[in-house]
């Protein structure tokens, strides 16, 4: 069976099916992320200054976390689950390199996480202020080390350094430590880490302002919303700022690892040494773009129609190869790894030699052996091009209302706002379209690869019929619109409540 | 001794009396007992196998996926003629 004769369908439901998955796991992430540093800031305050507002403060915001983090949590297992059945061979191509970041995730960020949520819960009064406040930073730091490690095991995916690939086992392996380390600090996975957290850290902001902003408007808790909203906006400025320095640098990395999604996040076909970075249609900033990706006034930039057809000089002095160029390396890649495997079990071990140079040679385009038309190495260009406006455009509209925030508390003059409170309530559902907007940037704009330059997709997956991963597709879209719509049940009948600090010290005096 | 005695006393007492007293915490340990029961029992067991586990011979798992990756590369791989010569 080759490509042509794969169920086509099947990869496009495999596809879906871990789009939906990752997007359902992607709600909680970001909100876990964001919000454990907030409640941690809030408990360090109670902590300086043992005043029992900032402790009930802390406490609601807390409870918040645990309904946020009970509905996420075991919800990306349901990803290792697919990589084993849909996508077999990537499960297997990827080897060590995969496996070792999920190992390391699970057993120690995991454990840490689940060990000090249970002091950060259960520990009020039995344990020790100083403890107490520990065991809460804790517990944000296991699930921003967690996320290190899942976005190790995804920036490998997009830039794949450090690893051995082994025509013996087919695997790509991790040979020595410092493949081991080459692959936990790439450059990819450090930028990939720190825009990712820092835009949990938006995520978190922007809830604890929304909630606030909603007793606002209502009158209502004025003590605990007051003090969050300043808190949340301080921290929610800083966090943008993080977002747009991150992000930066984000630009550059993709623009030097994975040039057609650059391409494509700006529907750029033909590149220039001043490329304009398009705000929406016509309008455009002359130049941005080669600043953005380059840090430079003047750098090539190509286009898509430049990537397929090579010839444009790399940052490293050697010409671009064309599509095609890479498509007849990726075949004799391909084909001497057929022959290497021939030759090594009939004995020919000298055959098998030359064959595993050949391999070796042509490795980098391994995965363009599978690619049969050049236009499929283009990925949905409108989809990209969109998510990345609505990421950006979002990104923006935040920065403008926590400045606003921040301004006006300032001024002291918010509750003279309410339109801008409503606005800051509305932003909630916005950051959720904002945050899945950059997993699709991510994750849309690398199409066709699973893995870059190595292995597509159409080689990644499994060879099954669509009506079996239709089935989980429809299973899966039932139980996470249950699951989502018991946890916003939860959340607003708890929002709904309020801490209730108020009535507290009225009964209480 | 008897700080370590004392040490479990108050582990097991920070458990016990934080999971008896829980309030919205017995919803969330509820949704969860379900999700897990769904993924690992219903949706592991009868919808995720190990497709490689499944396909392929034990210890030969390597040739699968290498056969499952070249035979869908652009071009058929070489065809092997009896007597195990290789096409060049």
């Amino acid at each position: 069976m080759n490509f042509q004769t794969l169920d086509l369908s099947a990869i496009d439901w495999a596809r879906a099916q871990f789009a939906l998955t990752a997007i359902y796991h992607w709600l909680f992430v970001p909100l876990t992320l964001g919000l454990g540093l907030i409640m941690s800031i809030m408990e360090t305050k109670y902590y300086r200054t043992g005043d029992a507002f900032w402790r009930k403060t802390a406490q609601f915001w807390q409870r918040l976390f645990g309904i946020n983090f009970a509905m996420g949590v075991a919800t990306g297992i349901i990803l290792e689950f697919e990589f084993g059945t849909n996508w077999s061979n990537y499960s297997w191509f990827v080897g060590d390199i995969f496996g070792a970041p999920l190992a390391i995730e699970g057993i120690v960020a995991f454990f840490m996480e689940s060990t000090f949520i249970a002091v950060m819960y259960f520990g009020w009064n039995k344990v020790s202020r100083g403890f107490h406040l520990a065991s809460t930073w804790l517990t944000t730091l296991g699930a921003t080390f967690s996320a290190w490690w899942i976005l190790v095991a995804n920036a490998w995916m997009q830039y794949p350094v450090g690893a051995t690939f082994d025509p013996d086992t087919v695997r790509n392996e991790m040979a020595s430590f410092g493949s081991f380390l080459e692959v936990a600090f790439s450059p990819m996975a450090v930028v990939k880490f720190c825009h990712t957290v820092s835009s949990g850290w938006l995520t978190g902001a922007v809830v604890v302002v929304g909630i606030s902003a909603w007793y606002l408007l209502r009158r209502r808790e004025e003590r605990f919303a007051r003090s969050s909203m300043l808190v949340g906006s301080i921290f929610g400025l800083v966090a943008c700022g993080a977002v747009m320095l991150t992000g930066d640098s984000s630009g550059v990395m993709v623009g030097k690892a994975q040039p057609m999604k650059l391409a494509a996040f700006e529907g750029l076909y033909e590149g220039s040494d001043q490329a304009p970075f398009t705000i929406v249609g016509d309008l455009k900033i002359p130049g941005m773009l080669t600043v953005l990706a380059t840090h430079k006034l003047r750098g090539f930039v190509p286009g898509i129609n430049d990537i397929l057809e090579g010839g444009y000089t790399l940052p490293d002095s050697t010409k671009a190869l064309s599509a095609e160029e890479k498509m007849s390396r990726g075949v004799v890649a391909l084909d001497a790894l057929t022959q290497y495997r021939l030759a090594r079990s009939a004995g020919r071990t000298e055959k098998a030699a030359v064959m595993r140079e050949k391999l070796e040679a042509n490795l980098p385009y391994f995965g363009y052996g599978h690619i049969l038309d050049k236009k499929d190495l283009v990925p949905p260009v409108p989809i990209v091009f969109w998510a990345f406006r609505v990421m950006v455009g979002l990104g923006s509209l935040f920065c403008l209302v926590f400045f606003l925030l921040v301004f006006l508390q300032y001024k002291k003059q918010l509750t003279r706002w309410p339109l801008l409170l409503k606005v800051t309530m509305w932003c909630i559902p916005l950051v959720y379209i904002c945050s899945q907007a950059g997993w699709v940037c991510a994750e849309v704009g690398r199409q066709p690869w699973a893995i870059q330059d190595l292995l597509p997709v159409n080689a990644a997956v499994s060879a099954l019929q669509s009506p079996a991963v239709r089935v989980t597709f429809f299973i899966f879209l039932c139980v996470f619109t249950l699951l989502l719509i018991a946890e916003l049940r939860i959340l607003f009948k708890v929002v709904r409540k309020g801490p209730q600090i108020e009535e507290e010290d009225k009964q209480n005096n | 001794m008897t700080t370590h005695e004392s040490f479990w006393h108050k582990a097991f007492h920070l458990y016990y009396d934080g999971f008896r007293n829980m309030t919205l915490g017995r919803t969330l340990w509820l949704i969860i007992a379900i999700k897990l029961f769904v993924i690992f029992l219903v949706l592991k067991l009868f919808f995720f196998p190990d497709f490689i586990g499944q396909h392929a011979e034990k210890g030969h798992e390597s040739d699968f996926v290498a056969g499952e990756i070249c035979k869908r590369g652009v071009e058929k791989p070489p065809v092997v003629p009896q007597g195990g010569q290789l096409i060049p």
